[in-house]
């Protein structure tokens, strides 16, 4: 089975989801006349990234009641859609979240799980720290989403590939830093370097949606990537620059792929389990050290 | 000594900052920018970076010798505008500072040039207003890491596009982006007064502090790692002192907190809040 996937890099205006939403609507309809069956935009892409004291006020639920999602939900008839939203919970806790969206349906919520609160960054302040890695079924196969910093942990990648993902959705809003005498930043080389090692490690296919555009002093670099099984980059949208990038993946290279490569058959998970127990019940062990 | 290699990508640097410009401008509703020109290295590479970000009939240079200003300067000045196609205006600032300066016979030479730099900064704002442009910083990370700037004088800016460039690498950008060749090879200088040279003023030269400040600051050094690398202590100590000591140069200053929400502390939003 072969799909057409696009990767959205988009710029966003800073706490207006009403006008974000606008742009997904036009992106989703370039999307589907390019063909694509799943369209992934960034991290946080109807809000906007550096929120602070704006999170309150842009948060949504992903219901068909909701004036943001009813439009997104119906756009999800033609194509599957991953949008990145503020979600607010029934107790009113506030989550960096993305949503997986399809035939009017909304199969998946993802809270990030990972809040980077060191450096330039300071989510940990301003949302609820998510509290569950599960892979879902859609109509490509299994599938699992992480935002950003989730994948900056070994853990979330392996878990969604033990849940039985084998297409891997990765969001970002990265602020593009370290320029050296590099054509790339180092921030791309970084990204590039992990999500090419989970398709390699984990035989399973890496679409990754990174935004472009400043906030205040950040830029945002883009370069929305997909990789194949074998660890091979099938696309890469251009740096700093907003473009839909599209790629075409063939969900039979999992096969080929498993076929010479079997980690996944052998990934000796009882053992996992076994030493993680140990791990963490054994006072004697230093395992924080 | 360690390998310290301050070199960057022109390409990508060029293309970010230029971008910054545009953007942080067009999205508060702007499509011009104002720069104080002195002819110096810092201005000449805003002033490229703008009008490359803008188009040079949206910018306007300005040129504010005092009495005392070096003709150099000027000269170099104009290069940059004859170079970019810039908008350009004069203004001589003597009358407006020499009668403060007047007043008081035993002024020292600091006191003169701050008063400079901000009889500098009121022009540069005033024409801020009558070209509808917002004004375009220049000072580079070393001098902000430094505090070698006067503060509400040439430090006030609505955006600095080359505030994370140590001046090694405002220097090679500036060379890249073909600024003319007399700037890239004179001495750094605020030419406040004559004679004056930033590296004078100092103590020490730009390659020497961009190398130690990368170490420090960039790198994450502890002081002490950085003499272990074999920079002098006396000029470590001294370095890390001056950060410390003109940290207040580089923030707003501290509001007192009577009620529950207090800017600065617990009202907090990007400036480009809402664009």
């Amino acid at each position: 089975m072969k799909l057409t996937i696009a990767l959205s890099q988009i710029n966003t205006v800073l706490g207006n989801v009403e006008a974000n939403l606008e742009k997904h609507l036009a992106v989703i309809e370039q999307a589907n006349a390019g063909g694509a069956d799943l369209l992934v935009f960034p991290e946080l892409s109807l809000t906007g990234y550096v929120l602070q004291d704006l999170v309150p006020t842009v948060s949504h639920r992903p219901t068909r009641d909701d004036p943001i999602f009813r439009p997104l939900l119906e756009a999800s008839q033609k194509l599957d859609l991953l949008v990145g939203f503020v979600d607010e919970d029934v107790r009113n806790r506030f989550y960096i979240s993305a949503a997986y969206l399809s035939r009017g349906e909304v199969l998946h919520v993802h809270h990030k799980v990972y809040l980077p609160t060191y450096g330039l960054f300071d989510e940990g302040r301003f949302f609820a720290w998510g509290d569950s890695i599960r892979a879902f079924d859609t109509r490509f196969g299994r599938v699992g989403v992480l935002i950003c910093e989730d994948f900056w942990h070994a853990s979330p990648p392996y878990l969604l590939w033990l849940d039985g993902a084998d297409l891997f959705l990765l969001t970002s809003s990265s602020p593009g830093r370290g320029l050296t005498a590099e054509d790339t930043l180092d921030s791309a080389r970084w990204v590039d370097h992990i999500n090419r090692a989970y398709a390699s490690l984990f035989t399973s296919f890496v679409a990754h949606s990174n935004r472009v555009g400043y906030e205040d002093g950040l830029n945002f670099w883009g370069g929305s990537a997909l990789y194949d099984p074998d660890g091979n980059q099938l696309a890469c949208g251009p740096f700093h620059q907003e473009a839909l990038t599209f790629g075409e993946i063939d969900l039979n290279q999992l096969h080929r792929t498993r076929a010479r490569l079997p980690m996944l058959r052998d990934e000796r998970t009882a053992l996992v389990q076994r030493e993680m127990t140990r791990i963490f019940t054994c006072r004697e062990q230093s395992s924080g050290r | 000594m360690i390998d310290i290699d301050l070199n960057i990508n022109t390409e990508l640097a060029r293309g970010i900052l230029t971008g910054f410009i545009r953007s942080e401008l067009n999205r508060v509703g702007y499509t011009k920018a104002v720069i104080n020109l002195s002819g110096g290295l810092d201005s000449a590479l805003s002033c490229f970076l703008a009008a490359e970000a803008l188009g040079p009939q949206n910018v306007l240079a300005i040129r504010l010798p005092y009495r005392s200003s070096a003709q150099d300067s000027l000269d170099d000045a104009q290069k940059v505008i004859d170079a970019t196609g810039v908008q350009a205006m004069t203004f001589e600032i003597t009358g407006m500072v020499d009668p403060l300066i007047g007043a008081f016979p035993e002024m020292s030479n600091t006191r003169k040039g701050n008063i400079m730099a901000r009889a500098r900064m009121i022009v540069l704002y005033d024409q801020s207003e009558a070209f509808h442009g917002l004004a375009v910083g220049t000072g580079n990370k070393t001098e902000i890491l430094l505090g070698y700037t006067t503060l509400y004088g040439d430090s006030a800016c609505a955006i600095n596009p080359i505030g994370d460039l140590y001046k090694t690498q405002v220097r090679q950008l500036s060379r890249a982006l073909g600024v003319p060749a007399s700037i890239l090879d004179k001495a750094p200088s605020a030419d406040l007064w004559s004679g004056q040279t930033d590296e004078g003023e100092l103590g020490f030269t730009y390659a020497d502090v961009d190398r130690l400040l990368y170490l420090l600051v960039d790198q994450r050094y502890s002081p002490q790692e950085a003499v272990e690398t074999g920079f002098a202590e006396p000029f470590v100590t001294a370095v890390v002192k001056r950060i410390r000591r003109n940290h207040f140069k580089r923030v707003l200053p501290p509001i007192a907190k009577l009620s529950n929400r207090t800017i600065g502390y617990d009202f907090l939003y990007l400036r480009d809040w809402g664009t």
